[in-house]
């Protein structure tokens, strides 16, 4: 997990993105431009327009959140999984998840944030992550459609991230793709275990699917005609594919994996078009979405303490181990004295 | 630049390291990625933690961010340009008659 591919704004531990300053040196800009339209790799020592450089720092911290706020509403079914192996792999995942936030984390250091005032923008509410996982996990099923929707989502934004144009970006997405294929087919077995079993079982399935499916379309950013912000973030190479053929893709991947799975996706004007060779799919509710984005959805305000819990609560071994190593370190120089 | 006498301030937060994985013996260690930890055997502990959950090492080097010394991008051309047209380095540059096979 877990991105939207869409930027929000936000104050992610830095001062908001200005328009392209005119400042900027035109023959390194003319550089800069060259390496990016000739699908060049840019490098944290290269010199970046100010702009490119908080956009990326905004982008990869809001992907970092996201991977660390992703391990809440799993976590929670982590004592209460169904079995010893269904435990054993949501423990998996859930861990996956923390390193995820570590590759993107590091990624967003090379542009010279450092880890601490991004999680402080984290806490502080000044940044946002990915709105999917501010709605609860009410039953086990729900813990199966994340791997499988939710993280199916991610997968289709992130796989064209590994191309972009900021090397340590593209670098931590290759590796985070890697992990993330167990992810979504762990999550789609247990819900064929499920729908194999008892009415109730497939009743939850069910009802899981009717809960997240228009949030897993949402995940994708607004429609095209709406993201201003997208055109840049294209030019740059930053953005590989737009939002709404993303979500495109993703409709057209899933539908076959429902049919597969025996649910029905809650939509009634989701059919194949011939003409388009796609399916076509109904009204998102954006409104819903925005309400959510900023901070009112059901679970902001639970998700954001207990995140800031865990870190305060970790505060002690942290300090612990600086305290250590500063010991260490003395000793090494007076036995070196 | 620091002197060897001079005492390193006391650390404020967990520096950064640079992590390197050996996927298997018989290969080089290969830069995968950084992490903070507050001493050498931390950062040993948590990179086989973040890098090598699914048997992707055999042998994990860490080393201080700071002490990489890196080439400036700047320094670029001066550098690697003049490799350029030093073709005749290449085996490519020579042509032998094909009769004389594989060389």
């Amino acid at each position: 997990m877990y991105t939207q591919s869409f930027n929000v704004p936000d104050e992610s531990g830095q001062k908001q993105v200005k328009p392209m300053k005119a400042s900027e040196p035109p023959e390194r800009m003319a550089k800069f431009d060259a390496c990016i339209d000739a699908d060049g790799r840019i490098e944290p020592q290269d010199w970046m327009p100010e702009a490119y450089r908080k956009t990326l720092v905004r982008q990869i911290s809001q992907h970092a959140h996201s991977e660390i706020v992703g391990m809440l509403p799993e976590g929670n079914w982590i004592s209460r999984a169904p079995s010893l192996k269904r435990k054993a792999i949501l423990i998996a995942k859930v861990q996956d998840e923390g390193g995820h936030g570590l590759y993107l984390y590091s990624a967003a250091e090379t542009l010279g944030v450092s880890r601490g005032d991004l999680l402080d923008a984290l806490h502080t509410g000044k940044a946002k992550y990915s709105s999917i996982f501010n709605y609860p996990t009410l039953n086990w099923a729900d813990v199966g459609v994340i791997g499988w929707l939710v993280d199916g989502a991610a997968i289709m934004n992130q796989i064209p991230l590994c191309r972009c144009s900021y090397g340590p970006y593209a670098r931590a997405m290759v590796r985070v793709c890697k992990e993330e294929s167990f992810h979504q087919r762990q999550g789609y077995e247990a819900l064929l275990v499920m729908m194999r079993g008892t009415q109730a079982q497939k009743d939850m399935v069910q009802d899981a699917v009717n809960r997240y499916w228009w949030k897993c379309l949402a995940m994708f950013g607004p429609p095209d005609a709406d993201s201003p912000n997208s055109t840049q973030g294209m030019r740059w190479g930053i953005k590989r594919i737009s939002n709404d053929d993303l979500r495109q893709k993703f409709v057209d991947a899933t539908v076959p994996q429902a049919k597969v799975l025996g649910v029905t996706l809650p939509d009634p004007d989701l059919k194949w078009n011939e003409e388009r060779g796609h399916y076509d799919y109904g009204q998102i509710d954006w409104d819903e979405f925005w309400k959510t984005v900023n901070g009112h959805g059901p679970c902001n305000k639970e998700r954001l303490a207990t995140r800031v819990k865990a870190h305060n609560d970790g505060a002690w071994v942290r300090e612990a181990a600086l305290a250590y190593a500063n010991k260490q370190q003395q000793r090494t120089l007076k036995e070196a004295a | 630049m620091s002197t060897a006498a001079s005492t390193p301030a006391a650390l404020k937060e967990w520096p950064l390291w640079e992590v390197f994985v050996r996927s298997k013996q018989g290969l080089e260690h290969k830069h995968c990625g950084s992490l903070h930890a507050s001493d050498a055997r931390q950062a040993l502990e948590m990179a086989r933690d973040v890098y090598t959950r699914r048997q992707e090492g055999v042998s994990i080097w860490v080393v201080p961010s700071k002490s990489i010394t890196a080439s400036s991008p700047d320094d670029k051309g001066e550098l690697f340009d003049p490799a350029a047209d030093k073709i005749y380095r290449h085996p490519t540059f020579y042509e032998i008659p094909e009769e004389v096979g594989h060389m």
